[in-house]
């Protein structure tokens, strides 16, 4: 039986203590009034000369290839009143809007990466299990230890979208009140089409239905698996088995549902019809890379002397075949919307190349070139340290492709990668780890109950 | 000098990668295995120093993917310039996101194809080749450990025989 050391434990509750005040501080620091917001904006504007603020004069320029921006923030500014207050003031109680939202974006997009790793080594399990895969028995409690996180951060995702459904936050535009009433001057017609799917009740009831089902699963699983441990026949093997694959297919559907509901509509003007599977391949890479990250540090404490280099060697190989495979789809998202060249499809893209220019580049390099160059060769793949070095980039890479997909569409260019983004990362880093280990330490390391075990234990290449 | 080899002949990959080790372990030095399929992990209970045809993939992919970036800057751009997706910029740069699937396809094709002609090379294989296998079954079902013989001849047969070979032949080779 592994013992979740005292050590580490402190790490881990010094990190959420750290992460909490940082968040905390971050909701106290949001300004409290559109009038301290104008103030601030005036003296910027004095300070920096004519620069002061770039995207407030894009918004009056039209036509210099900035109709798309210009496009995304009145879109946004349907939701403030900006007939009856002059256009400095728009802009002001605007970027108050986007202040405001900051603290709970930089919550959001830490939760919801973890939540990606999380679900995702939940799905990784289950496609072992439903493959009857020999190579990954020796790492099943590492997954099933993993996917421990679950309960808690699915629970804390699930209040902050209902919070949102409670007009607590406001980062869910289309939930403004009026958006769906012709008479409103907060009308917007496209919401409006969309409103069949995409209405308060429908969403919060499918954020409980979703978040229900995955849980079931996993307690589920679970006892199975370490109900296998001392069984005499396969009874328990088998049952996992099926219920894994109903999971998949459930988690199929639910995933694309998830991606659209939790991440496409912080735009609720634009969609693409690969988002659910592009949200899947970063899913897929960072669970991979957490469960490499995890075996090796375990590995290293000595307490799997039944996991190999060739063990490690396929982890990497799914850390490297899986980065090909997020950078084919998120290629192929931009390539399309480029090539067409429509205004309602470019102005995702247009807002990201303009206000998130460096860390929307970025992303190539550390969740592409970067690990291609470092894990194509075989014998690397085989080294702890190349691979737990790799795999923070790629897994700090996909942190950063999130809060890409979240920022924009909630606080625009008054982003920044500050205290409360740091803050809420530190804080589920910190509850990672808690979880993660108190439930490795539950049941012993290796699932000896498992009929493919010996394939797992002598497995080479 | 004689020129002796024995043959050991296997019916089974576990039992002759087992052989091979037991026969590296009592330092002989084994001159070939024939294979009907690629055996796993047979190289280096061999002891064969690493490929170098990785390298040579990686070097041939650059080489197709400079290949396509000169391609399509030749034909779209300067040879007849092309409006891409209704973008007349006319420059390479600005259209690289079209370029990209043909960047990837040709450095795929020139890693595959070149990997494969070095590979017939560095094996010594071309149309119309005889074979070199010593025994036919060895295209079939059987594996064959080749190992030359230095007045040691009852020695080696007693202990192939040992390690579950299923025929044994010394050979004189010319």
């Amino acid at each position: 039986m592994y013992q979740f050391s005292g050590k580490l434990k402190t790490i881990a509750l010094a990190l959420m203590v750290v992460g909490a005040l940082g968040v905390i501080s971050g909701f106290l620091t949001t300004p409290s009034s559109v009038a301290e917001v104008k103030e601030q904006l005036h003296n910027a504007h004095q300070a920096h000369g004519a620069h002061g603020a770039p995207a407030h004069h894009e918004e009056q320029v039209a036509g210099h290839g900035s109709e798309a921006s210009h496009e995304a923030h009145t879109g946004q500014e349907e939701n403030s009143h900006h007939d009856e207050v002059s256009e400095e003031d728009a802009h002001a109680a605007h970027v108050f809007h986007q202040l405001k939202n900051r603290p709970w974006a930089a919550f959001y997009a830490a939760l919801f990466f973890f939540f990606l790793v999380t679900v995702g080594v939940l799905t990784f399990n289950a496609i072992q299990r439903v493959a009857q895969a020999g190579w990954s028995i020796v790492l099943f409690r590492v997954m099933e230890g993993i996917s421990g996180n679950l309960l808690p951060v699915t629970l804390i995702l699930l209040v902050f979208l209902l919070l949102g459904s409670a007009h607590v936050h406001h980062l869910f535009v289309w939930m403004a009140d009026g958006t769906v009433d012709p008479t409103s001057p907060n009308y917007d017609a496209i919401i409006d089409g969309k409103s069949w799917w995409l209405n308060v009740p429908g969403w919060s009831i499918r954020a409980i239905v979703y978040i229900t089902g995955w849980n079931l699963y996993r307690h589920w699983s679970r006892k199975r698996s370490l109900a296998q441990d001392n069984a005499k026949d396969l009874v328990n093997y088998k049952k996992n088995f099926k219920m894994s694959v109903l999971f998949l297919l459930f988690f199929l559907f639910t995933e694309s549902m998830m991606s659209w509901d939790w991440i496409m509509s912080l735009d609720p003007h634009w969609f693409s019809t690969l988002f659910g599977w592009y949200i899947f391949a970063t899913m897929l890479v960072s669970s991979v890379t957490a469960i490499a990250i995890v075996t090796i540090y375990l590995q290293s404490k000595g307490h799997l002397p039944f996991v190999n280099n060739s063990h490690i060697h396929d982890l990497a190989k799914f850390m490297f075949g899986f980065s090909v495979f997020w950078t084919y789809l998120w290629f192929s998202q931009f390539m399309l919307i480029w090539y067409a060249d429509m205004p309602e499809e470019t102005t995702y893209f247009v807002q990201r190349f303009e206000e998130y220019k460096l860390p929307f580049l970025l992303l190539v390099v550390m969740n592409f070139i970067f690990p291609i160059l470092l894990l194509i060769n075989s014998d690397y793949k085989r080294i702890p340290h190349f691979v737990i070095g790799g795999g923070i980039v790629i897994l700090l890479g996909h942190y950063m492709d999130v809060f890409i997909m979240i920022m924009p569409g909630t606080v625009g260019d008054q982003w920044f990668f500050g205290i409360p983004e740091i803050g809420a990362l530190l804080f589920f880093l910190g509850m990672f780890i808690y979880t993660v280990f108190t439930s490795l330490s539950k049941a012993p390391l290796l699932a000896k109950g498992n009929p493919f075990l010996h394939e797992s234990e002598t497995f080479q290449y | 000098m004689s020129n002796k080899v024995i043959h050991a002949l296997y019916n089974d990959d576990d039992i002759l990668m087992d052989a091979v080790k037991k026969v590296k372990a009592a330092h002989h030095h084994i001159d070939e295995v024939f294979t009907p399929f690629p055996v796993h992990g047979l190289d280096k209970a061999l002891g064969l120093a690493p490929t170098k045809l990785a390298i040579t993939a990686f070097l041939y992919g650059l080489t197709g993917l400079s290949f396509a970036i000169w391609m399509t800057n030749y034909m779209m751009i300067e040879d007849w310039p092309q409006d891409i997706g209704g973008k007349p910029n006319f420059s390479w740069v600005e259209n690289m996101p079209a370029f990209v699937p043909i960047m990837f396809e040709l450095t795929v094709f020139f890693a595959a194809h070149l990997m494969v002609i070095t590979f017939y090379m560095r094996s010594r294989i071309w149309p119309f080749k005889e074979a070199e296998n010593p025994d036919v079954r060895t295209t079939d079902d059987h594996f064959l450990m080749e190992i030359s013989v230095h007045d040691n001849e009852k020695e080696l047969t007693a202990l192939l025989q040992e390690t579950g070979a299923v025929e044994i032949n010394v050979i004189d080779k010319h």
